[in-house]
């Protein structure tokens, strides 16, 4: 298959600093409104110095990141976990390393590692992906 | 309630209709920049799904009201399956969610961390399993910042 090989898909996705408005935008879009990632007094009553990132909303900008590279109609499966809490300020880096190219006859199965990390070098995500590449996928057809 | 009393529950299925302001919506959320989320006929981003919330209520939910304590439930893990390509607008899901498995695990600074995995399989209006989401729930007996978990 052209275009394709083992390792880093390239540029890394740098998102940041995180600003609330970042997590009530996401918020709003998703329907989840759990008020400790915007109020801050609720979280201070939860335990928590400030309020913090929305994991689900970085969860969406590694998906997004990865699946903006493959073509989004691609992708098969998408599995993070959710390793450390990202604060309002942080910045987040975002990447993606091929790590498993598999020839499935009509198709190749691509498994890709993606991480998110902190600019402490904390990683806040860590997840595979999966796409399954048509024979004539390159970098230029994905991102039309 | 005992937890493993929990696993196959499942709640009440709901409708969900895949729609394309929602999905632009979304993918600007998700920094999402590619054109097929933007187009007349847009799929719908990875972790789009997220957005059924908007479609479900208490009876949705294979959890009873009691059954976790809000305060200390924390996200540990989400992973998605597409059965082929990811929905498009105008798909009509009936989405219906179910306890998996619930488990037990010491934290790394003591306590303990009771998790809870439920699936949404999400149907076509043929029936047909085009998509599941797994949400894997933790609740915590320290505070919650430790590493490993997080909402």
């Amino acid at each position: 298959m052209a275009g394709i090989a083992l390792g880093s898909i390239g540029p890394a996705l740098v998102d940041g600093p995180l600003t609330v408005t970042d997590f009530v935008r996401y918020q709003g879009a998703s329907g989840d409104m759990n008020p400790i990632h915007h109020d801050v007094e609720f979280a201070r009553a939860a335990g928590f110095p400030n309020v913090f990132a929305v994991g689900m909303r970085q969860a969406g900008v590694l998906a997004a990141y990865v699946a903006d590279y493959f073509g989004p109609e691609h992708l098969r499966q998408f599995d993070v976990q959710f390793r450390a809490i990202a604060w309002p300020g942080d910045v987040v880096t975002y990447t993606g390393e091929v790590v498993a190219l598999d020839d499935a006859g009509t198709h190749t199965v691509c498994t890709v590692q993606v991480q998110a990390t902190r600019q402490t070098g904390e990683v806040h995500l860590a997840g595979t992906a999966v796409f399954e590449l048509p024979p004539d996928w390159s970098p230029a057809t994905a991102a039309a | 309630m005992s937890e493993t009393s929990l696993e196959g529950r499942t709640g009440a299925p709901f409708a969900m209709v895949v729609e394309q302001g929602k999905i632009r919506e979304f993918a600007r959320a998700v920094r999402a920049e590619h054109p097929a989320y933007f187009g007349e006929d847009p799929v719908c981003p990875p972790t789009f799904l997220a957005s059924s919330a908007f479609w479900t209520d208490d009876a949705s939910s294979p959890l009873p009201a009691d059954a976790l304590d809000l305060s200390r439930v924390l996200h540990a893990g989400q992973r998605y399956v597409f059965h082929g390509p990811p929905p498009r607008a105008g798909t009509r899901l009936t989405g219906q969610q179910r306890v998996e498995r619930t488990y037990v695990k010491q934290g790394r600074r003591g306590g303990t961390l009771r998790f809870t995995d439920v699936v949404t399989d999400f149907r076509d209006a043929d029936g047909v399993l085009v998509a599941q989401a797994w949400s894997t729930l933790v609740v915590t007996e320290v505070a919650a910042t430790e590493p490993g978990v997080q909402q």
